[in-house]
């Protein structure tokens, strides 16, 4: 009978801590931002159908970064879970702390249980009254949670990204300035997690984005996409996008 | 028969761009009035509402949780269930009442939406088995209806606008609380005026509470001249 090596576990866990990294840092990222209406959600997605970005429930969103099926599984847990327990006790009780912990506690068990960690990060934001009650929770491959404060980038370019968006972020932006503010720092991150050198920074047109708002001032459930002609509008550049999905990146 | 608070109108009505759901404030117990400003017309979901007659408490509870799987439907597949879908829906949850039903705490709702597919506003009736029927036209449930359904009979007609669809609401269920101890008629001295919900292709609202008041307003004056309500015109008298 043959002797397994020896792996210590300092050693699994960095080999599966390296794993989740290469998957994540291949993918597209998204942005989350504060502005004086609410929260931002700006993410490069190509796709019309496959979300990065969606609703969980009135005053709470998600978006993620990595393996399309495994962030849909756990997005699909949020809305459920959110679901449940609004209707088991009252809408108010639903909060975005919950489900974070929620989150992390799942992704947890599955980095140190299962065979393969998940390639994914997510972010769980919920909108308050007033700026300050805001809440942006950043959730990693390993469970681990981070309360953010004002922006948050995920993705293959989430360093060169929060650097640039500790320049230029403010709080109590506009909402023109900071989607402006957020589709300039995505355009001028380098691609694909390839961070040597300063790579000529895109032209992102709307048919390449994925944009959505948690707004302060809407009644019931504040989450609500700008897609179509209304981002295009935003872009100076109406009905275009059939030509932008041809666009060379 | 168990002493739980019941008894209702819901009239629903298409209009020139939708439908249009009003329901009385009234919840009686036996003989009792047990509330005076109850709301029976929700919304479903952003484009279809719901109204209900039969015992309160149930009643309730099947349209919250008919609120809760629409939405869920919503955010987990990225899109509204039809229209169609969401009146077979409801239909499953009320055979899932047939047992509770039968021993008395039975539940009628009467759902109406926007159907996106056919630029139109439709009407689905219920019976407590959980069979399911559309409506054309106008439709009332409760015990009231009889009454609203003869009114709403004689004044709809075809493109009707939707103050006049408003007024049609608002006149039928006069007509139901005049004849029905169990539906309220609007109550001005506590400014108690009927619920009614406008569905058309921007979605569920509420008629204004200023817009409501002044159409209610114009009713029961109109009912101080002609108490039973607007005469409708005979054919042979019709100049043609």
């Amino acid at each position: 009978m043959s002797v397994p090596f020896y792996v210590s576990p300092e050693q699994v866990i960095k080999d599966k801590a390296d794993y989740a990294r290469k998957g994540i840092a291949r993918g597209r990222s998204v942005i989350v931002l504060q502005y004086d209406d609410g929260l931002m959600f700006v993410a490069e997605n190509p796709s019309r159908a496959l979300h990065k970005i969606s609703e969980i429930y009135d005053r709470i969103a998600f978006a993620a970064v990595g393996k399309y099926n495994e962030f849909e599984n756990l997005r699909v847990a949020g809305v459920r879970l959110a679901d449940l327990r609004g209707y088991s006790y009252d809408r108010r009780d639903v909060t975005g702390r919950s489900l974070a912990n929620a989150y992390a506690q799942t992704l947890g068990t599955i980095f140190t249980e299962a065979q393969k960690p998940y390639e994914v990060e997510l972010v769980v934001a919920e909108v308050g009254e007033t700026a300050n009650d805001d809440q942006i929770y950043r959730l990693t491959f390993d469970g681990s949670v981070a309360d953010e404060q004002g922006y948050v980038a995920m993705g293959g370019s989430a360093d060169a990204i929060s650097t640039g968006m500790s320049q230029g972020w403010v709080g109590g932006m506009t909402f023109e300035a900071a989607l402006g503010l957020a589709v300039d720092q995505l355009a001028a991150a380098p691609v694909g997690g390839n961070t040597n050198g300063s790579a000529e920074p895109r032209t992102l047109t709307p048919g390449q984005l994925e944009v959505a708002v948690l707004e302060r001032s809407r009644d019931g459930r504040k989450f609500r996409r700008i897609s179509g002609h209304r981002l295009a509008e935003l872009f100076g550049v109406v009905d275009d996008s059939d030509a932008a999905a041809g666009d060379p990146l | 028969m168990i002493d739980a608070p019941h008894g209702t109108t819901i009239v629903a009505l298409t209009f020139d761009g939708g439908v249009i759901m009003a329901g009385d404030r009234r919840a009686t117990m036996g003989n009792i009035i047990a509330q005076k400003d109850v709301e029976k017309v929700y919304p479903a979901d952003s484009s279809s509402c719901v109204g209900i007659a039969g015992a309160a408490g149930v009643a309730i509870e099947m349209v919250k949780l008919f609120q809760v799987e629409l939405e869920h439907y919503e955010k987990i597949e990225g899109a509204e269930l039809s229209l169609d879908g969401k009146a077979n829906r409801l239909a499953a949850l009320l055979r899932g009442n047939l047992g509770m039903a039968m021993q008395g705490l039975a539940v009628v709702p009467l759902f109406a939406g926007f159907d996106e597919d056919t630029g139109n506003g439709r009407i689905f009736s219920y019976d407590i088995t959980g069979g399911r029927y559309e409506e054309h036209r106008h439709h009332g449930v409760g015990s009231g209806s009889l009454f609203a359904r003869g009114a709403l009979k004689k004044m709809w007609r075809d493109g009707l606008g939707l103050e006049d669809a408003v007024m049609v609401t608002v006149e039928a269920l006069y007509d139901a609380a005049d004849d029905d101890s169990a539906t309220g008629g609007p109550d001005l001295a506590r400014g108690i005026l009927p619920i009614v919900a406008v569905v058309d292709a921007d979605g569920y609202r509420r008629v204004s509470e200023d817009e409501l008041n002044r159409i209610v307003r114009m009713v029961v004056a109109n009912r101080q001249v002609r108490p039973d309500g607007p005469n409708a015109a005979l054919s042979s008298g019709e100049q043609a």
